[in-house]
């Protein structure tokens, strides 16, 4: 692939805190190198930023390279950028063209406040997970991992569901700012195995619960959110937790 | 949503089916004795009760629904691409149904009036309901609104049939892409026998 050099505006939000009002400020970045990923391109535009004695601006990383989750920027009206399957951090500059101009926002959504800048508090995930994202083991001597036999199929499927990262990208997306992809994932990748029998029912109506408490939307079934997931989670786990949510609401006897 | 909306799917093909008898272009006899066996029977009233509850509920829905989930994101975007990730009819249900409303009460004045004032009003006085529609189908514009809404009514059921069975849980490798042919087969059918209604009697074809 043919290396090059670009010019970019950047229109990138700015933001105090999470009292304050934040709005667009444009920059200017120069000679940015097309095998650069987007974030190295902020970190160039941060010490700009510093060199001139200004605020750098703030955002979320960690691994940079896609497995952390943690990197959450609205990119060009995109959750993490123009690419399929794909983290910010793992979003190169090859994207984009010299002149360019790039709009770079942070997830909107009632449930994720933004903090600073482009971060955002995604706490409300994990309270999510505390409401029943997890299975309850007794001490005592280590089971063989092996011994409990699980059909192909559902351990694929189980495994596809646990590739969630847990970034917020289909929030972030969705038009009503509903949390279905993730919540259904991480129900999913329980309910099929054995190991998340036990706790199926009670599992699913907390995690739900938590859900609407947080203020996240409702699914209307747009599937914007599989198109931008980086981890390709499919919609048909929101289906498994329409249908897990539905038998557990029918079925058990606590409120 | 989904439970009544699928209701309201099966309501259509009723609907449909009765009001297609005037394709048999004999003078609307058939239709108007579909029409008098349809309003002269308590069974139907009965079913009329439950139609219309689960027309409003579905509305209601629609409306909370629409509520929440716009107190879901309060700041917007400044810039966003959605046309890059989903449908314009699967993220404008609310719009549609809103014009889907606008044009049940237009259909309802002109139909569904006129029926029961004949009916309880005027002491069951004799009712040409295939007249009524020639008459109503005679002007151009109210020929041009009711395609208006038939189209409507075509985004709204080609998403809303499929989306339905994603909401009740069901989402099958081998049943859904089967699903979401069936919806877009019953929207295109369902359609087109309405809308071919009006304009066949516009353009004289029905006598």
């Amino acid at each position: 692939m043919e290396h090059y050099h670009m010019n970019l505006t950047l229109k990138v939000w700015r933001q105090k805190n999470s009292k304050e009002q934040g709005k667009l400020e444009t920059y200017q970045v120069k000679d940015i190198s097309s095998e650069m990923s987007f974030l190295e391109m902020f970190d160039v535009l941060n010490e700009q930023l510093i060199v001139e004695g200004k605020e750098p601006i703030a955002f979320d990383h960690d691994c940079r390279e896609g497995i952390c989750g943690m990197c959450s920027m609205y990119i060009n009206g995109q959750a993490h950028g123009p690419w399929q399957q794909n983290t910010t951090c793992q979003l190169h500059m090859r994207a984009f063209k010299d002149g360019d101009t790039i709009t770079v926002e942070p997830w909107r959504s009632k449930a994720f406040p933004v903090l600073k800048d482009l971060v955002v508090n995604r706490s409300a995930f994990d309270r999510i997970i505390q409401a029943g994202g997890y299975i309850s083991v007794n001490t005592g001597n280590a089971v063989d991992a092996n011994a409990i036999p699980i059909d192909k199929k559902d351990a694929d499927d189980a495994f596809m569901a646990a590739a969630c990262i847990g970034c917020g990208a289909c929030v972030a997306t969705c038009k009503n700012g509903s949390a279905m992809l993730f919540v259904g994932a991480k129900v999913s990748q329980l309910a099929l195995l054995p190991q998340g029998g036990p706790e199926r029912e009670s599992r699913v109506l907390n995690m739900v619960a938590q859900m609407d408490k947080e203020g996240f939307g409702n699914c209307t079934n747009t599937y914007a959110c599989e198109a931008e997931c980086p981890k390709g989670i499919s919609v048909s786990n929101i289906a498994r937790l329409n249908s897990e949510y539905l038998k557990a609401g029918l079925t058990t006897e606590t409120k | 949503m989904a439970f009544t909306g699928l209701f309201l799917i099966l309501f259509l093909i009723v609907h449909a089916s009765i009001n297609a008898c005037i394709f048999l272009n004999d003078e609307g006899k058939t239709f108007n004795e579909m029409a008098r066996f349809m309003s002269h029977n308590w069974i139907m009233r009965f079913l009329e009760v439950g139609l219309f509850a689960g027309l409003i509920t579905h509305i209601i829905q629609g409306l909370m629904l629409w509520s929440q989930n716009k107190n879901a994101r309060p700041v917007q975007y400044a810039y966003s691409q959605p046309n890059k990730n989903s449908k314009w009819y699967s993220r404008s249900m609310a719009l549609l149904g809103t014009l889907l409303l606008l044009f049940l009460i237009m259909h309802l004045s002109h139909f569904y009036v006129g029926t029961k004032v004949a009916l309880y009003a005027k002491g069951d006085a004799p009712h040409n309901l295939f007249e009524e529609m020639k008459e109503v189908f005679s002007v151009n514009w109210v020929v041009a609104l009711y395609v208006a809404g038939v189209i409507a009514l075509f985004w709204h059921l080609y998403h809303g049939f499929q989306s339905a069975f994603q909401s009740l849980g069901i989402n099958h490798k081998k049943y859904t892409p089967m699903l979401k042919t069936i919806g877009l087969g019953y929207a295109i059918i369902i359609c087109l026998l309405f809308a071919l209604m009006p304009i066949s009697m516009f353009l004289g074809c029905i006598k």
